[in-house]
């Protein structure tokens, strides 16, 4: 029971103080709402011109508002990796792996400080959607909803990048290995089209792809409707998420190695 | 002085094949303030990361105030500080949050942590700076903070990874004083590596040098210096009767490099 208050307290320092930087220079909020805002505004509105992309009662803004808000959550938590091993360089991680903390909390730590980010990620897509006019589902069930899942996600994400973080050790080696990594996962899922127009080789890994889940459950929420996938999505999320935590957790003090 | 609170017993570390820590054997009393030497591959960065826990030996074990870092490396971490060599604080945090995040870490309970932190702040000269931005610190600012961040929880032994590379021979200086203060105080033994011979034997009760993973000489300053059997020979000289070579000569690329990232960030 100690040990699992000692994880819960832990993980909420290591996040308190992720948010004070956070609150200290805000700037990282604004140069990251580049790219959704770009997504949105440039690639979004010039396809939903085309009508070209199937997404059946939805308008196109619509199906991609979801998917955009997943990939900006994405690719921050992604380059945590990167966090880690610039943390290792400075001698921030050999210190924080010296003190009596479970190392199960250090890195939900960084799970929930990824989430926090990619919640004000949402509240950037939500502000330029309706600047847009992107007509979206807001309500306390949906509010939550999203909360969830994106807490959900980029904790996966966050432990996938901790785990190649602790594979690579070398910020150039895992540059390279993040942006392979995140644009196929990016591409194979069904932020910006339906699995269903995709050949079956891609169909396959859209379905296996945790961003399709992610992308699905906030598609059902923040546009509302069709919950039927949401359970789904969610134990999904979940499992992915607790299972690539435990691994991280075995993984992460070999960054130091 | 008198009881051991650091047992190294026969501690090997092997690499794929390559053995870095080769069987060594050594003790440090408690209140001593031990100085590790050896050039760059010796094998002192392996057995301290061994001694702090960040990695497991191949074979034997090292005792902390009678714990064993590889069969109870939760409560070796319990009475230890450390000080890496590379900067450690958090730039974007105040001094202030620095340490408050440290305490927290060390479970110092909510009702006595302020006091400790605003206690450490006076004790390392920082209290008027302590809402300022780390990054905003010099070099010498930085160290203390980081040997006041090691010292939150009244560490039984104090280790760090050469304390002063990269500061200017005043800041060196006064972090001595203040980690000799904190050995006068707190009766904390005090465990470093260095590359500096003069400060090895300024401050140094006794030290260990490392050659090629074995330990070796141990002793101190006059007692290795006499091993050498030359009059008037200094810790250079013994150091490379022990070694066969200085230690400016030592390291590979990747080291320096981080050597001279550090140097450039604290200078």
């Amino acid at each position: 029971m100690e040990y699992i208050k000692q994880i819960a307290y832990k993980s909420y320092v290591m996040t308190e103080m992720e948010v004070r930087k956070l609150l200290h220079d805000p700037t990282e909020l604004i140069t990251r709402a580049v790219q959704p805002i770009l997504w949105l505004g440039v690639f979004g509105e010039a396809l939903s011109k085309v009508k070209a992309i199937p997404t059946g009662t939805m308008t196109y803004l619509q199906y991609i508002t979801p998917g955009i808000l997943t990939q900006s959550v994405t690719f921050i938590a992604i380059f945590y990796g990167i966090a880690i091993i610039w943390e290792r360089d400075m001698g921030l991680l050999q210190k924080l792996l010296v003190t009596p903390t479970p190392r199960l909390a250090l890195v939900l730590g960084k799970m929930m400080s990824a989430g926090i980010r990619g919640l004000s990620q949402a509240v950037i897509v939500f502000v330029f959607a309706v600047i847009l006019q992107i007509k979206l589902n807001v309500s306390l069930f949906s509010i939550v909803g999203v909360l969830v899942i994106i807490m959900l996600g980029a904790g996966f994400f966050t432990g996938l990048s901790m785990i190649i973080a602790s594979i690579v050790k070398t910020r150039e080696r895992f540059m390279g290995i993040g942006q392979v990594i995140t644009l196929p996962l990016f591409f194979a899922s069904n932020a910006i089209y339906p699995i269903a127009i995709m050949p079956s080789w891609l169909q396959f890994i859209a379905k296996i792809n945790p961003l399709s889940y992610m992308v699905d459950g906030l598609r059902a929420l923040i546009i509302g409707g069709n919950y039927v996938s949401l359970p789904q999505d969610i134990i999904v999320l979940a499992a992915t998420t607790i299972l690539i935590s435990l691994v991280s957790t075995y993984m992460y003090p070999k960054v130091v190695i | 002085m008198g009881k051991k609170i650091i047992k190294v017993n026969h501690l090997l570390k092997e690499f794929s094949g390559t053995t870095a820590v080769n069987d060594i054997s050594f003790d440090v009393k408690k209140g001593e303030v031990f100085a590790f030497l050896g050039p760059n591959g010796a094998g002192k960065s392996t057995t301290i990361k061994i001694l702090i826990t960040l990695l497991n030996p191949s074979r034997g074990d090292g005792l902390v105030d009678g714990l064993s870092v590889v069969r109870k490396p939760a409560e070796v971490r319990k009475i230890i500080g450390y000080v890496p060599q590379m900067i450690s604080v958090d730039g974007s945090l105040t001094g202030y949050e620095n340490l408050m995040l440290m305490a927290k870490l060390y479970n110092i309970p909510s009702q006595e942590r302020k006091r400790r932190v605003d206690e450490i702040l006076s004790f390392i000269d920082l209290y008027r700076q302590k809402d300022l931005m780390v990054r905003t610190f010099s070099g010498g600012m930085i160290r203390k903070l980081e040997i006041g961040q090691a010292m939150l929880h009244n560490p039984a032994v104090l280790f760090l990874d050469e304390p002063t590379s990269g500061l200017d021979p005043i800041a060196r200086k006064n972090i001595w004083k203040h980690l000799l203060d904190i050995r006068k105080i707190y009766g904390t033994t005090i465990f470093f590596s260095t590359h500096y011979m003069d400060e090895a034997e300024a401050v140094s009760d006794r030290m260990v040098i490392m050659h090629l993973g074995k330990l070796a000489a141990i002793g101190t300053a006059a007692e290795l210096k006499s091993k050498t059997k030359k009059p008037e020979a200094t810790l250079e000289d013994a150091f490379i009767y022990f070694t066969g070579s200085t230690l400016q000569e030592t390291g590979n690329f990747r080291e320096i490099r981080r050597i001279r990232e550090v140097e450039r960030k604290l200078g």
